[in-house]
């Protein structure tokens, strides 16, 4: 194989195709009779329906509202303080996803650590956290776990290697979040109005369909796996539609090419060995419960937690609506700080770091 | 961050897999995918085959939304 890149890409370039597209938007455009309000959960799908136009082609009535879906984005400052705290330690190394290091804390940011020399390394991959760990056995390696369920269980297996190696210098930062409660925090917040669900897909591949049930049986509303290409989209918006029109509520996959019932229990389980569940603290929406995960007992001398470092307490800009804009009660314009203060060259909150942070997709894309 | 992305599996050494994605070669862990061969694509996530692509699940989808578009 060459060093060279295709263009074409299998399971991508054919769900991407236009004529379809119009078809399938005539068909919504046919179906669709009352004003609804669909939620896209996740932030790739924010991204993907700003990329397309999915918004300005669909019938006036459909409204779409980005959700909560951006690990990066909902991190909480205290989180933040910690890893910026712990990166001023003596010997040792913060390995992190690289959408982190831009996330503004309470005074600082890991980029302006990593300028004033604090040992800082963006990896791609949990497992490069323990390559780093063995190649620097003298210093403390801390790698800042965050995520929902998709990546859960990349963390989860880094974790299961470290114990079977016996490496001893290697910590988890946890602030991994479980996606379906915070489902039900929105819910039952009753501040936006909810019609039905664009579930995320990726995080759908792990978990399956079974944990989000609730939506359909205890709150009535509709609810479907989505993928990711336009096509997908479209089609995943005429699901709900048609569920909406024929008065039903149900959990139905769209995405039926990467997600099964079951979800993959081979991931599941290696969650469950490592992680409990336990509450998580999201910005903005503040702590829902069973929306982290805990160590297990038997895991627990990896918590990075247990470091003793003294952290700022917590502040954020008084003006940043990143909390409102997570769980779709603002839009970015609405924030006086949008475009004006805060763009990507200068973010005042996370929503405007992570390439899928709602205000990011907008500052992009409007 | 969450993002997937799939390639094809070309070879298969104990857990760790080539995968051509869009023709460069990656290595990727099999951990959370064991059950693989050769051919089949998987879907990648921060250097983990997640799952499986069904390619036949891909086509019927492709078929359905065809004859919707055609508004068969």
């Amino acid at each position: 194989m060459g060093g060279f890149g295709r263009n074409d890409m299998k399971f991508i370039d054919e769900f991407r195709n236009k004529e379809i597209a119009e078809g399938l938007i005539q068909k919504i455009q046919k179906t669709s009779t009352r004003p609804i309000q669909l939620m896209e959960v996740c932030g790739t799908h924010t991204v993907s329906i700003f990329r397309y136009g999915i918004r300005g082609i669909l019938p006036e009535q459909i409204k779409l509202i980005s959700g909560p879906g951006c690990p990066v984005c909902v991190t909480p400052n205290g989180d933040i303080d910690l890893a910026i705290a712990l990166s001023r330690q003596k010997d040792l190394i913060i390995a992190t996803f690289g959408d982190m290091m831009r996330v503004p804390g309470s005074t600082s940011s890991l980029q302006k650590e990593k300028a004033e020399g604090r040992d800082i390394r963006i990896i791609y991959s949990s497992l490069e956290a323990l390559k780093i760990a063995k190649e620097h056995p003298q210093k403390k390696v801390v790698f800042l776990a965050i995520g929902f369920e998709t990546t859960s269980p990349t963390i989860a297996v880094a974790i299961l290697r470290a114990k079977e190696e016996n490496l001893h210098n290697l910590f988890f930062l946890n602030s991994q979040k479980r996606v379906p409660p915070a489902l039900i925090a929105l819910l039952q917040s009753k501040q936006v109005k909810i019609d039905g669900f664009i579930l995320p897909g990726h995080v759908s591949t792990i978990i399956g369909t079974n944990p989000y049930q609730f939506i359909a049986k205890d709150f009535g509303r509709p609810a479907v796996i989505t993928g990711f290409e336009p096509l997908d989209i479209l089609q995943g918006i005429w699901m709900l539609l048609k569920q909406i029109e024929e008065n039903r509520a149900a959990v139905e996959i769209q995405y039926r090419r990467a997600v099964h019932e079951e979800g993959n229990p081979i991931a599941l389980r290696k969650i469950e060995e490592v992680f409990e569940k336990d509450e998580g603290r999201w910005r903005g929406i503040g702590l829902i419960p069973d929306s982290g995960y805990r160590f297990k007992e038997s895991y627990k001398e990896m918590d990075a937690r247990n470091f003793e470092v003294e952290v700022e307490p917590p502040k954020e800009h008084p003006e940043c609506l990143c909390g409102e804009v997570l769980q779709g009660i603002k839009n970015p314009p609405e924030c006086c700080l949008f475009k004006k203060v805060c763009h990507p060259e200068n973010p005042i909150g996370p929503c405007m770091v992570s390439i899928e942070g709602t205000c990011h997709t907008y500052f992009k894309y409007q | 961050m969450c993002l997937g992305i799939p390639g094809r599996v070309v070879e298969i050494e104990k857990n760790v897999a080539k995968v051509d994605v869009g023709g460069f070669l990656r290595d990727i862990s099999l951990d959370l995918c064991p059950d693989v061969s050769i051919g089949e694509y998987v879907l990648i996530h921060t250097g983990f085959a997640i799952q499986k692509v069904d390619e036949k699940e891909a086509e019927e989808t492709l078929d359905l939304l065809i004859k919707m578009a055609k508004g068969i």
